[in-house]
């Protein structure tokens, strides 16, 4: 099993190609894969359970987490998460790009 | 020992890339990993001499007020933290140091090719590339 860490830097609602990352994160999943979508930069504003834009990824089984200082940045607080969603300091994604086995796709 | 590679190619001040990248660099040293940074386009101008911070005359705000951060700032004390172990390498792109005049830059980054990239990569527990948008 191979991992795969995408790492998504743009707001979905100023870049459409973000729906690129959402699909091919599941079609991943789905062929048996461990996956996580590491939103950092504008890309943390889809994390927002108001905006409703993550629902296919958490279904899909896919680890979503969202970067802490971006978060901070930006306002945003543990409680406007969306369900699925776990703020994270930089250094998981670290962790996680060193793991054995793993892709890393910034987008 | 771990090591991680990064090729960089946003230019400073232009895009938040710059910032994360750096903040990986400076986890993945925390950590004790190895980080190999390939500077290339016009990420060669991250790690530049001739930045100064400057004050704001709009606001009315000396140097000291602004606190103005520079990249050129940050690369230093990586290279410092990262000097033997864990080991910061930083490549600049050698025809992009020349396209640009970018020769004057803080110590410790060394001039390149995208054969040094090459060598990273296939020495590296993993590559990210962080291109531009």
């Amino acid at each position: 099993m191979t991992r795969y860490v995408f790492i998504e830097t743009r707001d979905p609602f100023e870049s459409r190609d973000t729906q690129f990352i959402e699909d091919t994160a599941i079609g991943v999943k789905e062929r048996g894969h461990d996956v996580t979508v590491f939103l950092v930069q504008n890309g943390v504003l889809a994390a927002r359970k108001n905006v409703r834009r993550l629902g296919r990824l958490a279904e899909a089984g896919v680890t979503l987490l969202a970067d802490d200082f971006s978060l901070r940045e930006r306002g945003i607080t543990a409680e406007e998460l969306a369900p699925g969603v776990c703020a994270s300091g930089i250094d998981v994604l670290v962790d996680a790009l060193v793991h054995k086995n793993t892709k890393a796709i910034w987008h | 020992m771990k090591k991680l590679t990064l090729a960089l190619m946003d230019p400073p001040y232009e895009s938040a890339n710059s910032t994360t990248a750096l903040r990986i660099i400076s986890a993945a040293l925390e950590k004790g990993i190895d980080v190999n940074v390939f500077a290339y386009e016009g990420a060669v101008c991250l790690p530049l001499k001739d930045q100064a911070p400057h004050a704001n005359p709009v606001k009315g705000t000396t140097v000291e007020d602004e606190a103005h951060p520079t990249t050129k700032a940050f690369i230093s004390s990586l290279l410092e933290i990262g000097k033997d172990k864990p080991l910061l390498t930083w490549v600049n792109c050698g025809l992009c140091v020349d396209e640009r005049g970018a020769t004057n830059v803080v110590e410790g980054v060394k001039r390149g090719s995208p054969a040094d990239f090459f060598k990273m990569a296939s020495e590296s527990t993993n590559t990210l590339v962080i291109p531009t948008k």
